[in-house]
């Protein structure tokens, strides 16, 4: 396990557990929970609550010969197997089990684009109400100056990046919103590489990567 | 009319079904529980027939994945809920629903007995607390929880007292892990 300073907010997790975040926001909060067993605990309380209003809500009958049916569904072998466990931990993987699953397997299966100064982003597939990418950022190397229009939240999977607020190594999450301008460095020792969600694109506040950012679609 | 039940009786149910495919007590589970997974996803947007159909599907999950319930970390009631609201994610708003990496037991471990007592006992309070809330806030909570709040719109300080559930779910993971290496 990472030595994790930087969590997850409570709002955040809570909406994981009842499962009204975008799809980017749940992967980038389930690679998270991989990587960090106090948020893990911290998401596993919440799922407590949901099931202690799941006990206390109000009763909908089931239809007649429900449980034959349900019974039926577990003998036809109609269900979708379920698929074995994965440690990535234990294989060395730099890509927790969930993004894994979005990219088809780890690092070497990433499609980067370069968007200049070294820097390369992928874009992983999801709903359209929010976004996530891979970011990879050489060491030493400044993501530019940029500010959000909603929320991002940001978690190392590699090496570190250093802005205005703090230091954030593997494990670590940087939760922005609207006030933060920030520019990202990434740490000398190593190449950093990230993953990023947003609910709103990014603004630049340099004339060319601005330029670049509907291309790009960053 | 809202039965009481013994919780730590659910787990011996789990393990019924999860060592000799025990339909009694899966028909006992059932019983109890569609009737609110029901409620919940119809509570949540779906129609009666969308919500008994999924429903169904819910509680052939738990059959199928007794084998993963970790008494140690969870209520059979908050296992069930997780599997109600993957469903949910899925079928209502159509979305996948990234999980984190799997932590189990393996063949030979076994979650600690003190563990699964204490956890349970944990989750009866929880629920206790949740219940004497004062109404504004509980109701704050159902609304996140059944959907009808965004994660902006959620307080960050929601005045649950989750530190002692917590910080035991922390210690069975603890264990876990050790037992892992």
């Amino acid at each position: 396990m990472h030595n994790v300073k930087h969590h997850l907010t409570d709002s955040l997790l809570m909406a994981y557990s009842a499962g009204t975040l975008p799809e980017a926001f749940n992967l980038i909060v389930a690679a998270h929970i991989s990587m960090c067993d106090e948020c893990r605990a911290r998401a596993a309380s919440f799922d407590s609550v949901g099931g202690a209003l799941l006990e206390d809500t109000d009763m909908v009958d089931m239809e007649d010969g429900s449980f034959a049916e349900t019974m039926r569904l577990i003998t036809s072998g109609a269900l979708a197997p379920i698929p074995a466990p994965i440690c990535t931990a234990a294989r060395g993987s730099v890509l927790p089990a969930p993004v894994r699953d979005y990219v088809g397997g780890d690092l070497e299966k990433v499609k980067w684009q370069s968007i200049g100064m070294g820097v390369k982003q992928s874009i992983l597939p999801t709903s359209k109400d929010a976004s996530i990418r891979l970011l990879y950022i050489p060491a030493g190397t400044a993501v530019p100056d940029h500010g959000h229009r909603g929320m991002e939240l940001t978690l190392v999977l590699q090496g570190a990046f250093v802005d205005e607020t703090d230091r954030f190594g593997p494990g670590d999450i940087e939760i922005a919103d609207e006030e933060l301008n920030h520019t990202p460095i990434a740490d000398i020792g190593e190449d950093c590489i990230c993953l990023a969600a947003t609910d709103a694109p990014l603004r630049f506040n340099k004339l060319i990567p601005r330029i670049a950012q509907p291309f790009f679609r960053i | 009319m809202k039965t009481k039940y013994d919780p730590t009786d659910w787990i011996s149910h789990m393990t019924r079904i999860r060592d000799a495919q025990d339909q009694a007590a899966f028909a006992e589970l059932f019983q109890y529980f569609a009737p609110r997974v029901k409620a919940f996803l119809m509570r949540s947007g779906a129609d009666a027939t969308l919500a008994e159909e999924c429903t169904q599907e819910v509680m052939a999950t738990l059959w199928q994945k007794a084998h993963l319930f970790d008494a140690s970390r969870a209520s059979v009631a908050t296992w069930v809920f997780t599997i109600a609201r993957n469903r949910k994610i899925d079928a209502l708003r159509k979305q996948r629903r990234p999980e984190p990496e799997d932590l189990v037991w393996g063949p030979e471990e076994e979650p600690d007995q003190a563990d699964i007592l204490s956890l349970q006992q944990e989750s009866e309070q929880l629920g206790r607390a949740i219940a004497a809330l004062p109404e504004k806030q509980r109701d704050l909570i159902e609304k996140a929880y059944f959907g009808d709040l965004s994660h902006s719109e959620i307080a960050e300080q929601t005045g649950l007292p989750l530190g002692t559930i917590k910080s035991r779910i922390r210690l069975a993971l603890d264990r876990l892990r050790h037992a892992m290496k």
